[in-house]
């Protein structure tokens, strides 16, 4: 087992008992269970369910993981003062805050689908949101635990944390749609998909589209989104931009990390 | 839901007993009409036409195991002609099969394949031509240019046959069953598919068209078109290349069929164009990228219908006018309803809609705020295509609901007054 | 001087436009305990967290047991570190804290436990960090930086938040560590303290190694005859000399 397994495991072991965890998990599931209950329809709750997962897991993500990383500030140097490579020490103490938090987030909206009992339809499109949850909450702790490492002062990290989700969730969509209505006259579609490569939200989101407004989607009138929706060329090059979107913070908060004077 | 026609087993069985009976006839010289004709590719009659010359009007050929490869057959006097375990009749990829010319022609159990493919004229498998009271049923049609056609035909019917193109390009694939300047025709339990149009008809009246299956055709799975007091119930048309269309047409009814998985920018469910005083009742939309698309629908009635996980559950264009919409379902639908106008004269009430976010608090199972089904995202997706791509974006979700609390862009008057809170059965 | 443990030499740390340590030249004699003192903001704490690898410096060089500290890792092994602040994550137990320090040091021959017998930490070992109090995690952050019986023990105002009992029972081993051949840097405010165990001194202002020797020199140095006192002469001069 290698440090950063080593690391791994004790955060998340703390990490996992936070109230915080338990609150979240405790909302997915009061969350799901009532959409259930007074929906009575599992395909109907999932549909509401696609708003909520896109809007609060990257938002409890970059948030607590900010936190969360500020507040071990003093863990972390008890760590790196003993014989560890600080590299492995970052991956560990990332994957301890990214796995807590999805064990949290897969348990509070699975839970309730799966006592409730779930049909083919439905089983593959809460498989859809727990996939979309669970790269969400990857990428946006990987921008969480860069931004803790690359801002000392825990006020405007905090304040970095909440602009990119903002950016990110709204904002940058409000911009997508601006160059549409301008640019109306263009053909846009290469453009339009590109824009939403560059935005993991919105490379979740329409993942999900693909599973819950299947027949929509094969609306559009341009051959390169048909294209893009639905053969396997999409899902290549949405799986690839998610994993840069991992791997890109992780590689950002790596080289800060390894020069970092605490 | 086997063929009413006349031909029933016991009927059959009376023929066959009939046939054996005039069978030893067969060696003599062709002289006086014979009521049973039998055709087989080693007895003395090897040909259907053959047969034609000999059989009595009214009689029966019955053709037996094997592949039969001739010129046209033309019917042209009233007969029956019966196929056993579906003998083949191969048009060679060069011509129609078989022309029906006379009343009270009867074909059934054959296996028609290989017709012609022909520019300048609808080459088919069956055509009955200026008849009546003929009865097309339990054949099989395969790679057919044209399966079964009636042209100006009265009092038929089509029953059970079960008609698969090959799929082609549009200009080498016609309809599979197609109607012309006919009426009084019952087609009901054919199975169609890979053809240009499932079911074609224009100018019909008075035409039944009852629980067949349409699938998987190029174009339409039921085409019409002129062709006013026919109904249409229990069919099923899935995954056609652009669902149904309807056209300047009076008095359609259409009860219990399935609009399924018909996908496309160009494809819908059920495309109403110049319509008027119709109704649709008990339908089942689902999965549609166009659930309903209304044209110039006047004084439709639709009601008990189901949509159910289409793109556009109803898609009203301003052409349409005085609709009404009551106690249908909609649900898990992308867009409940859209409108390329914002002045609505289209009637909602009673509807169920999953989207529905009201209460009802004296709890009498309607909603105490009305609902109004046109989102912002919907007008936006209208205007600019690619839009489209940001639905179910929290950005979106913002406008819609400003929207909602403020309209500006989204049709006012268009909500139902009295939606219900449950799915209505 | 005796054999040299650790050697800092040249050592230069800025920080924007600060200047926290100005070429620093330290060599810290195996088997003695030495006090590092100095005004706040002197860069004692900057100066020991170079030594451990936490802050790089940008110029010059550290070796412990004649090896280059700077860039590596597994030196850290020889190093007990008791920081200045006990922030452990909240929700681990002591016990679990301790375990990871274990798994991250690899297998060690012996681990010396009598700092937790003589805290009488066992009960509260198995209760989450969140729930001790203050002296206690420090209790726990002493015991933690002399289980492994490093070579060098670097203690941050280790008895700061300690009651008087536990604070001799931390200086008296600190007395048997140094007893058994294990060499001791120790900050802290509390000189009195510092006088019952340094034997060296090294007296840090402003960034510089003002004074660096025994505790016998200091005092003759600055003609005192406490540590306290010798010190505060120390920064008294300093202050002039600025002047």
């Amino acid at each position: 087992m290698n440090t950063m397994m080593k690391v791994l495991k004790y955060q998340a072991r703390d990490a996992i008992r936070s109230r915080w965890l338990i609150a979240y998990a405790l909302f997915f599931l009061v969350v799901t269970d009532a959409l259930l209950r007074f929906s009575g329809d599992p395909v109907k709750a999932q549909l509401s369910l696609v708003s909520i997962v896109l809007f609060v897991v990257p938002l409890v993500a970059i948030v607590f993981g900010t936190v969360y990383l500020y507040n071990a500030r003093e863990f972390v140097e008890l760590i790196l003062a003993q014989p560890v490579d600080r590299r492995q020490t970052y991956c560990g103490l990332y994957l301890g805050l990214t796995l807590p938090l999805i064990v949290t987030f897969v348990v509070g909206l699975a839970l309730p689908f799966v006592l409730n009992g779930l049909d083919a339809l439905a089983w593959g499109r809460l498989a859809a949101l727990l996939v979309a949850g669970t790269v969400l909450t990857c990428v946006f702790t990987a921008i969480a635990t860069s931004i803790a490492v690359k801002c000392e002062d825990r006020l405007r990290g905090l304040g970095a944390a909440i602009g990119v989700w903002l950016l990110v969730t709204i904002v940058y969509d409000g911009f997508v749609l601006l160059v549409l209505a301008v640019l109306s006259d263009y053909p846009l579609e290469r453009a339009t998909l590109g824009l939403m490569m560059a935005n993991p939200i919105d490379i979740a989101r329409v993942g999900l589209l693909l599973r819950f407004d299947g027949a929509a989607m094969m609306g559009y009138t341009g051959a390169v989104f048909l294209k893009f929706f639905s053969g396997s060329a999409g899902m290549v090059v949405a799986t690839l931009a998610l994993t840069a979107w991992i791997i890109a913070p992780i590689a950002f908060g790596v080289r800060v990390f390894q020069r970092k004077d605490f | 839901m086997r063929t009413p026609s006349l031909l029933r087993p016991g009927a059959a069985a009376l023929l066959l007993s009939l046939a054996a009976v005039t069978t030893p006839a067969l060696a003599s010289p062709v002289g006086a009409a014979q009521q049973v004709v039998n055709v087989s590719p080693t007895g003395p009659v090897r040909s259907i036409r053959q047969a034609l010359t000999m059989v009595a009007r009214g009689g029966t050929i019955i053709v037996h195991p094997g592949v039969y490869s001739d010129t046209t057959i033309v019917v042209s006097l009233p007969v029956t002609i019966m196929g056993e375990k579906y003998p083949v009749l191969d048009g060679d990829g060069v011509r129609q099969i078989m022309t029906v010319t006379a009343d009270s022609v009867t074909v059934r159990g054959i296996a028609f394949r290989n017709v012609g493919v022909a520019f300048t004229e609808d080459l088919a498998a069956i055509k009955v031509v200026r008849a009546r009271y003929c009865s097309i049923s339990d054949n099989r049609i395969d790679n057919g240019f044209f399966g079964i056609y009636l042209q100006e035909a009265q009092y038929c019917a089509v029953v059970c046959n079960v008609i698969r193109g090959t799929h082609a390009s549009d200009a080498t694939s016609g309809n599979g069953i197609h109607l012309w300047h006919s009426r009084d025709i019952v087609i009901q339990g054919n199975r169609v598919s890979g053809h240009r149009d499932g079911i074609y008809f224009e100018f019909v009246r008075a035409t039944h068209v009852h629980d067949n299956i349409s699938m998987g055709n190029l174009r339409y799975g039921l085409h019409f078109m002129f062709s006013d007091s026919c109904d249409y119930e229990g069919n099923t048309f899935r995954h056609n290349g652009a669902g149904v269309a309807v056209m300047y047409t009076h008095n359609v009814r259409m009860v219990g069929n399935h609009f399924t998985d018909n996908t496309g920018s160009a494809a819908y469910g059920l495309l109403l164009k110049e319509i008027s005083d119709s109704e649709l009742r008990d339908n089942i939309f689902s999965g549609n990228t166009s659930g309903l698309y209304a044209d110039g629908a006047t004084r439709l009635n639709a009601h008990h219908n189901t949509f159910i996980n289409n793109g556009w559950a109803l898609k009203l264009q301003s052409s349409t006018e005085d609709a009404t919409f009551t106690a249908n379902n909609f649900a898990g639908n992308t867009f409940d309803v859209s409108t390329n106008s914002r002045s609505a004269n289209s009637t909602f009430r009673g509807n169920y809609w999953s989207e529905y976010q009201g209460y009802d608090l004296n709890r009498d199972g309607v909603g105490d705020v009305p609902y109004r089904p046109v989102r912002l995202t919907s007008v936006v997706v209208a205007r600019y295509e690619p839009a489209l791509i940001l639905l179910r974006s929290n950005f979106l979700l913002l406008m819609d609901a400003a929207e909602r609390v403020l309209p500006a862009l989204t049709p006012e008057t268009l909500a139902d007054s009295a939606p219900a809170m449950r799915w209505v059965k | 001087m005796k054999r040299p443990l650790l050697q800092i030499m040249n050592v230069c740390k800025r920080f924007g436009a600060m200047d926290i340590l100005r070429s620093v030249d330290l060599t810290v004699a195996a088997g003695r305990v030495l006090a590092i003192v100095g005004p706040n903001g002197a860069g004692k704490t900057t100066l020991i967290k170079s030594v451990l690898g936490l802050t790089r410096p940008d110029a010059g060089r550290i070796t412990l047991m004649s090896t280059d500290v700077l860039g590596a890792n597994a030196y850290r092994a020889s190093i007990g570190y008791m920081p200045q602040i006990a922030r452990f994550p909240e929700n681990l137990t002591g016990a679990e804290l301790i375990a990871m320090l274990k798994d991250l040091r690899g297998p060690t021959a012996l681990l010396d436990t009598e700092l937790i017998d003589c805290f009488g930490l066992e009960q509260a070992l198995d209760k989450p960090l969140r729930v001790l109090s203050g002296g206690t995690r420090q209790k726990v952050n002493a015991a933690m930086a002399f289980l492994f019986s490093p070579e060098l023990l670097i203690l941050d105002e280790p008895t700061a938040g300690l009651d008087p009992l536990s604070s001799s029972v931390l200086k008296d081993k600190i007395l048997v560590e140094r007893g058994a051949g294990k060499t001791i840097m120790v900050t802290s405010h509390i000189m009195n303290e510092l006088e019952e165990l340094a034997d060296d001194v090294a007296f840090m202002v402003d960034g510089r190694l003002a004074f660096s020797g025994t505790l016998d020199d200091l005092k003759r140095v600055t003609a005192q005859t406490t540590m306290e006192r010798a010190v505060a002469a120390m920064m008294l001069r300093d202050c002039a000399e600025a002047a």
